[in-house]
């Protein structure tokens, strides 16, 4: 077993580790410091696939984004070290029975299959072929998925300015 | 990483996708279900990386999967902040089942 594959299995381990605990700690601000750990965690994943463009990107995005908007609009909402009311008998049964048969069949699915990799050269997954193909517009580039993401990306913008925005009262 | 089967890396984002499902149903505090969504968004953000990197090397389409995928999440969590801080004011508090003005 190389390095990289035992630095893959202890990532992994983290990473679901921090994710239960995201999933079930009665504490609002302490799920969101442990999302914040398995996001780093899947990060580092990336990294170990070769693919640090992606791997930039998730630290970015999501650490620098992401999870500091959910602990600003946490400590809009919540006073603080107060505990998240228990769950409902109802829906943790429902949750438990879907999560567990979901996971049960993934797991047998996965296991059993064959993949069929492709025999074709491989490429280089540098910064310089992902840009030139994102904003390519002959041989299967994506610069009109590109641009469409764009606009979406100014509508949430203004959307989320004016929802969020104090009305007047008359 | 070569020694690291496919197989290992599908059944680690798929109990991270399960997860995301078990906190998204059994959560009430709405911040807390997005979170679970986060969790769900990344495990198929896994899944892109592998099968990109383990069965089509010669291509690059999972990259840019995860690349709009990354931020169709930026701006849903967005929306998502900004509806939570409206229901805030209106209601006082942001548990599912006290919001429940237009449920039938």
């Amino acid at each position: 077993m190389s390095a990289s594959a035992v630095m893959f299995y202890i990532l992994g381990a983290l990473v679901l580790t921090f994710g239960v605990l995201t999933v079930f700690t009665r504490k609002i601000f302490r799920a969101a410091v442990y999302l914040l750990l398995s996001l780093i965690g899947i990060a580092a994943i990336y990294i170990i696939m070769d693919m640090q463009f992606i791997a930039a990107l998730q630290i970015v995005i999501y650490v620098g984004g992401i999870v500091v908007l959910i602990i600003f609009s946490i400590f809009l909402t919540h006073q603080a070290g107060e505990r998240l009311p228990s769950r409902l008998p109802k829906h943790l049964l429902w949750s438990i029975l879907l999560s567990g048969v979901g996971l049960l069949l993934a797991t047998h699915i996965l296991y059993h299959f064959s993949y069929k990799p492709s025999i074709e050269p491989a490429i280089e997954h540098s910064v310089k072929n992902i840009g030139t193909q994102l904003i390519d517009f002959r041989s299967y580039g994506y610069v009109f998925p590109f641009e469409v993401v764009s606009i979406l990306l100014l509508a949430a913008m203004v959307g989320s300015i004016i929802i969020a925005m104090k009305t007047k009262k008359n | 990483m070569e020694q690291v089967p496919l197989s290992h890396v599908l059944i680690l984002s798929s109990c991270l996708f399960f997860l995301g499902i078990y906190g998204f149903f059994s959560r009430r505090n709405m911040i807390t279900m997005l979170m679970s969504i986060e969790l769900i968004l990344n495990s198929i953000n896994i899944n892109f990386i592998a099968f990109n990197k383990y069965l089509y090397p010669h291509q690059l389409e999972g990259v840019f999967f995860t690349l709009f995928i990354i931020t169709v999440a930026a701006a849903e969590v967005s929306l998502a902040i900004a509806i939570i801080i409206n229901l805030y004011r209106k209601f006082n508090t942001i548990d599912v089942e006290d919001t429940n003005t237009m449920k039938f």
